[in-house]
């Protein structure tokens, strides 16, 4: 141990797991907000919001608008950087790599390999161990979640439905993540070989999470997230944190819906504040259920 | 013993398990009244801007906060919680309490790429005059401490070369440092904090 550490003594290692997992820890208990411009950055940093998520255009208006959605043009992300001092993400498409290395190197702090992007590869996922900043990847059950901090993601977060204003999505992902993850807290060692083989999972994560009974990152709760409740909804059922998508933009009074959902996910276990965050809040996004969405426009089955 | 953690946002339940493997009571704080039955506070990682907003919209909690340290309340606050017991913020008009008499500048190393984690010396953890192992210590968009007034005791360095790399540091009844020793398994400062508490 001496030895170990008289070596490193002094020496400052950047981007290690450690510290790509770090980020995302500090950022629990918070909402991440979409914005596709520096003036709507700076509202989500007014309404405390813990970091912004930079993309083209939000999930609402991908859905509206079709055609092939791309990682934000990078002059956008550097005027978002400049316009805010909290953490800034931006999303780059499944499995483009080169995307997220100019993400990188823009000096984004945190890379959103997204499905609400059109995928770039239906096959692979980037080999996210590979780069100095963190990345977070979307998951709808247990198996997704551990393939992709198998490939080095430091945040999980559900897929949802992005831009539907639908939380019912957003629910069965968390359910399902965090349900197989109490059940594998009680799980026979000898079946445990088994239940990552079905899942499709490493093995070593599977026996971690059997061991400590959580994820090995942080979680958190995204796509149809639209109003304080939504958060709260999430927050209880025991996920770390929230992103909110189309939910606040495409409402009637972003700046007051949003400072509402930050109050909510904080004293999400407290209904008299809930229901005080959540009066008069104007217009919510209008949205559309995620029962009506045809295979083809569902977003959640990419990149599995 | 019961040490509050103000659990408004950030790493909080990293420092709540570190506090149970002190074997002390944590408590999380969220409203005003959690805290009157407290001995000592902990402000965790995270983001002070957030924490900042939360500040204008419920000053009840920050107020009793304000009031207990003034008193003697015992207070650690790591990066985040440096940033918000900070009197002065490098070009922010921000809130925070204000109550330690140092200037910080906000992400000081610049951004995520940047952060990094090392192993540095802290003199104050020395115990029976050895001198102490090296603190395993992660730096998350770190703030710097540019400046202090001279009640402020300056307990680390990242460099002892350079003046303003001061990365912890304390002032009476408060203790702050810019990295976050709740992630790295070490329980040193949490009872050297303790210890400022009994």
């Amino acid at each position: 141990m001496a030895s170990i550490t008289a070596d490193k003594k002094g020496k400052k290692e950047t981007g290690t797991l450690l510290v790509k997992k770090a980020l995302p820890q500090m950022l629990k208990g918070g909402v991440i907000m979409d914005v596709v411009n520096a003036e709507q950055a700076k509202i989500a940093e007014e309404a405390g919001a813990v970091a912004v998520m930079a993309l083209e255009r939000v999930p609402a208006d991908i859905r509206a608008d079709g055609g092939v959605a791309r990682m934000s043009d990078p002059e956008l992300i550097i005027q978002i950087i400049k316009a805010v001092t909290i953490p800034v993400m931006a999303k780059a498409r499944i499995g483009h790599f080169v995307e997220a290395q100019i993400l990188e190197s823009l000096g984004v702090d945190c890379v959103d390999e997204s499905e609400v992007l059109t995928p770039a590869d239906e096959e692979f996922h980037i080999d996210k161990s590979k780069f100095k900043i963190p990345f977070v990847c979307g998951a709808r059950n247990l198996g997704e979640a551990l393939r992709r901090i198998g490939e080095g993601a430091a945040m999980i977060r559900t897929k949802g439905e992005a831009g539907t204003g639908d939380v019912v999505e957003a629910v069965r992902h968390a359910r399902a993540i965090l349900g197989d993850i109490k059940k594998l807290t009680v799980m026979p060692a000898e079946e445990l070989m088994t239940f990552a083989k079905n899942i499709g999972a490493p093995y070593e994560l599977v026996k971690e999470i059997a061991k400590t009974g959580k994820l090995p990152v942080v979680n958190f709760a995204a796509g149809g997230l639209a109003t304080p409740a939504d958060a709260a909804l999430l927050m209880q059922l025991g996920v770390d944190g929230v992103f909110v998508g189309s939910g606040i933009f495409k409402s009637g009074n972003p700046l007051k819906r949003a400072q509402a959902i930050v109050k909510a996910t904080t004293h999400y276990q407290d209904p008299e504040i809930l229901a005080e965050v959540s009066r008069n809040l104007g217009e919510p996004m209008v949205g559309r259920t995620a029962a009506s969405l045809s295979e083809t426009e569902m977003l959640a089955i990419r990149g599995n | 013993m019961k040490i509050g953690v103000l659990a408004l946002q950030g790493d909080f339940a990293e420092h709540l398990q570190a506090l149970e493997r002190c074997a002390v009571q944590g408590s999380p704080i969220r409203r005003s009244f959690q805290l009157e039955d407290i001995d000592g506070l902990i402000i965790p990682g995270g983001e002070s801007t957030t924490i900042a907003k939360l500040t204008n919209s419920d000053n009840t909690i920050f107020d009793t906060i304000t009031n207990k340290i003034k008193s003697g309340m015992p207070v650690y606050g790591t990066c985040m919680g440096a940033i918000f017991l900070a009197n002065e913020i490098e070009g922010s008009s921000q809130g925070r309490l204000g109550l330690m008499s140092i200037k910080v500048r906000r992400n000081g190393f610049g951004p995520q790429k940047a952060s990094f984690e090392s192993y540095i010396d802290i003199p104050c953890l020395a115990e029976n005059g050895a001198k102490s192992e090296p603190f395993h210590a992660v730096f998350i968009r770190a703030p710097l401490i540019l400046s202090h007034s001279p009640e402020v005791n300056v307990l680390a360095k990242l460099d002892q070369s350079i003046s303003e790399n001061i990365i912890m540091a304390s002032q009476n009844n408060m203790l702050v440092s810019t990295f976050h020793p709740e992630l790295t398994g070490d329980l040193r400062i949490h009872k050297y904090f303790l210890s400022m508490v009994e």
